[in-house]
């Protein structure tokens, strides 16, 4: 197949690329990305270094685990934490293929060991832990080695007095896990209690798709919640619905902008500018911490000269 | 059940054929009484219980799946009256919605003056039209999560009954934000100091139903079923055909025996032979028997242990395997 042929029947109805470099597909594909949503031809090395976000229309392409770190940790300072932690096989469960062969398929494609990657770094100088989703692993689906990952982040967090991020990504609960992946909704919701009993931040981001028993459990939980530009958010399927009510469901529905509209979500950030949002975020409550901190304090000593004037 | 006809279910054909056969020979016996008919009819009598006994200890997990959601089974609101006939309905989320799907009040159980919550599957069909056929609106969650705050305010110990497909997969459900509605609840069960004591009387079906199922102690009646998603749809999403349901009963572990063994669950309630619609009165006790012996050990814990205790226990949840690093 020629360049021409190969990229007309991807663009369709669009005009046709004038592109007549000698290339092969292979190599043009590594060079060049076309938006998903423009169909604009973009730089491949352009569009990394721009977060892999289309200069043209904001279109967002979803990324692994990896870059998001890379694009939030501050250089040299991501420390991954329980990244020991791999799935078994409670139930023995089989479909079509064994959940150990879907489990090996799954690290062959994604080069990750799960769905989640947990961990600390630093912020513009500032520590915290965080956890990254990648639904290029089994659809970012949440079983018990996520929600132990997620929970031991939560703990860790609470131990050292970190923020927790959590930038998630998972098209719901690994259902191969059956009940044991159910109750790492109610595990992580646990650890988030204890989280927000030793009021520490949580910024939850949810990123293009978040579904399911992740969206129902610590997705929803962040004290602050910010979703990337267009990314598709909701707790039942877009399909699901439609079966259900019999109808239609409009194109912007269960979209991040839907989301704010219906006041879900407190911010859309672009994925350009979230370093800088977060790290605003972080320091902001970092302030109000150490400042009521000094006020207690203050409370402290006042009420010891009170009880030591009357002592006297 | 209350003297009204049991609808079978289709893997009790061979018992209702037989039935049939046994009571044609009756009426046979009546016209023309003959004495080896007798013994054959008592003969086959007997074969009846047998098949009785053998078909309802052999069931198959979509048997369960079958009975669980049988429509004449016992409802929340059919086990609160039973407990209490004096039992006061709690209404509302106080932000502008009244869901009946979730069913909210104060009842005497026992000794135990306690918060009932349950999720309710309508009985006639403008019921069950209303209730969602048991499937929880945003606003249930919230109205279960207010009432949770109210028990914890006045000490009250509460006990959750979970029946329900899931929770209401809408569009408008969505957009009131239904997986906060559960996200919260989750979070808040875990932090409360008085026991919580959860049944699965039916259908526990995924986020929907572990949302009021945060407990202390879970326990499943007999024939209820728990899953992280229903079997149509783990059929449909992992055998990619509708027609592969029984597998997935199977492939999921969702029954009360097989939960037990997992170690989800701490107890299974006995269910009258062929289940609970069989017998309502035979049921609720049962159940109020083992929510009052559950109870009666959590109200001798602390607050901050029943707190303790209950994230512990959520805590343990999952199966893995730590490499050396
Ligand atoms: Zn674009």
């Amino acid at each position: 197949m020629d360049l021409k042929e190969w990229f007309a029947s991807r663009r369709k109805s669009r005009e046709a690329m004038q592109v007549k470099q000698p290339l092969t597909t292979e190599e043009y594909c590594a060079l060049w990305t076309q938006c998903f949503q423009c169909r604009e031809l973009l730089y491949t090395r352009d569009l990394r270094s721009n977060f892999q976000v289309c200069p043209k229309c904001q279109y967002h392409f979803r990324i692994g685990a990896d870059q998001r770190i890379e694009q939030l940790a501050d250089p040299d300072t991501w420390q991954e934490l329980f990244g020991n932690l791999m799935s078994s096989d409670p139930l023995g469960f089989v479909d079509t293929d064994t959940y150990p062969n879907r489990l090996i398929e799954a690290t062959r494609k994604s080069g990750l060991r799960e769905a989640v990657v947990t961990g600390t770094c630093l912020l513009q100088d500032t520590k915290v832990a965080l956890s990254v989703m990648d639904f290029g692993h089994f659809g970012g689906s949440m079983g018990s080695v996520v929600g132990e990952k997620v929970t031991r982040l939560i703990e860790h967090a609470v131990e050292h007095e970190l923020p927790v991020i959590v930038i998630s990504s998972s098209g719901g609960a690994r259902m191969q896990e059956g009940i044991l992946s159910l109750m790492q909704m109610a595990k992580t919701s646990a650890a988030l209690q204890s989280l927000h009993e030793a009021k520490l931040l949580f910024v939850s981001i949810l990123t293009e798709p978040t579904f399911g028993g992740v969206t129902a459990s610590f997705a929803m939980l962040g004290d602050i919640i910010i979703a990337e530009p267009g990314a598709r958010i909701g707790f039942a399927g877009r399909r699901v619905i439609e079966q259900t009510i019999r109808q239609k469901l409009p194109n912007e529905f269960q979209t991040a902008e839907h989301l704010l509209k219906h006041g879900q979500v407190d911010m859309v950030v672009e994925r350009t500018k979230l370093k800088d949002t977060l790290h605003g975020l972080v320091k902001f409550h970092k302030r109000k911490l150490v400042a009521s901190a000094k006020a207690e304090s203050r409370e402290q000593i006042a009420q010891g000269k009170v009880s030591s004037r009357q002592t006297r | 059940m209350n003297g009204k006809k049991i609808v079978p279910l289709e893997f009790e054909q061979p018992l209702l054929l037989l039935a049939q056969q046994i009571e044609a020979l009756e009426k046979q016996l009546a016209d023309n009484p003959n004495a080896e008919l007798e013994t054959d009819i008592a003969q086959l009598n007997e074969q009846y219980i047998h098949l009785k006994r053998s078909l309802y200890a052999n069931l198959r997990p979509i048997d369960h799946l079958a009975i669980a959601r049988h429509p004449q089974r016992p409802y929340t609101r059919d086990y609160f009256e039973r407990w209490d006939a004096n039992w006061v309905e709690m209404h509302g989320d106080r932000q502008g919605s009244d869901d009946p799907a979730m069913v909210t009040g104060f009842l005497q159980l026992g000794d135990f003056a306690v918060l009932g919550v349950g999720t309710q599957k309508g009985r006639a069909l403008r019921d069950k039209q209303q209730c969602n056929f048991g499937m929880p609106q945003p606003e249930g969650y919230r109205k279960a999560l207010r009432n949770f705050h109210h028990a914890e305010k006045f000490g009250l110990p509460i006990v959750c009954l979970i029946d329900t497909p899931g929770a209401y997969p809408g569009l408008n459900a969505e957009e009131r934000n239904q997986a906060q509605a559960i996200a919260l609840n989750l979070r808040e069960l875990a932090g409360l100091t008085v026991p919580v004591v959860a049944v699965v009387t039916g259908e526990g079906g995924s986020g929907g139903a572990l949302a009021i199922g945060v407990a202390n102690r879970i326990l499943m009646l007999e024939h209820s079923v728990y899953s992280v998603i229903s079997p149509e749809g783990c059929a449909s999403i992992l055998w990619r055909s509708g027609d592969k349901v029984a597998e997935a009963c199977q492939a999921m572990k969702m029954t009360a025996r097989e939960l037990f063994s997992l170690g989800v669950i701490d107890q299974v309630i006995e269910e009258p032979l062929g289940g609970a619609h069989h017998d309502f009165d035979f049921a609720s006790q049962k159940v109020k028997a083992a929510l009052i012996g559950q109870l009666t050990e959590l109200t001798l814990l602390s607050g901050p242990s029943l707190k303790d205790d209950r994230h512990r226990k959520f805590r343990k949840m999952g199966s893995f395997v730590e490499a050396a690093v």
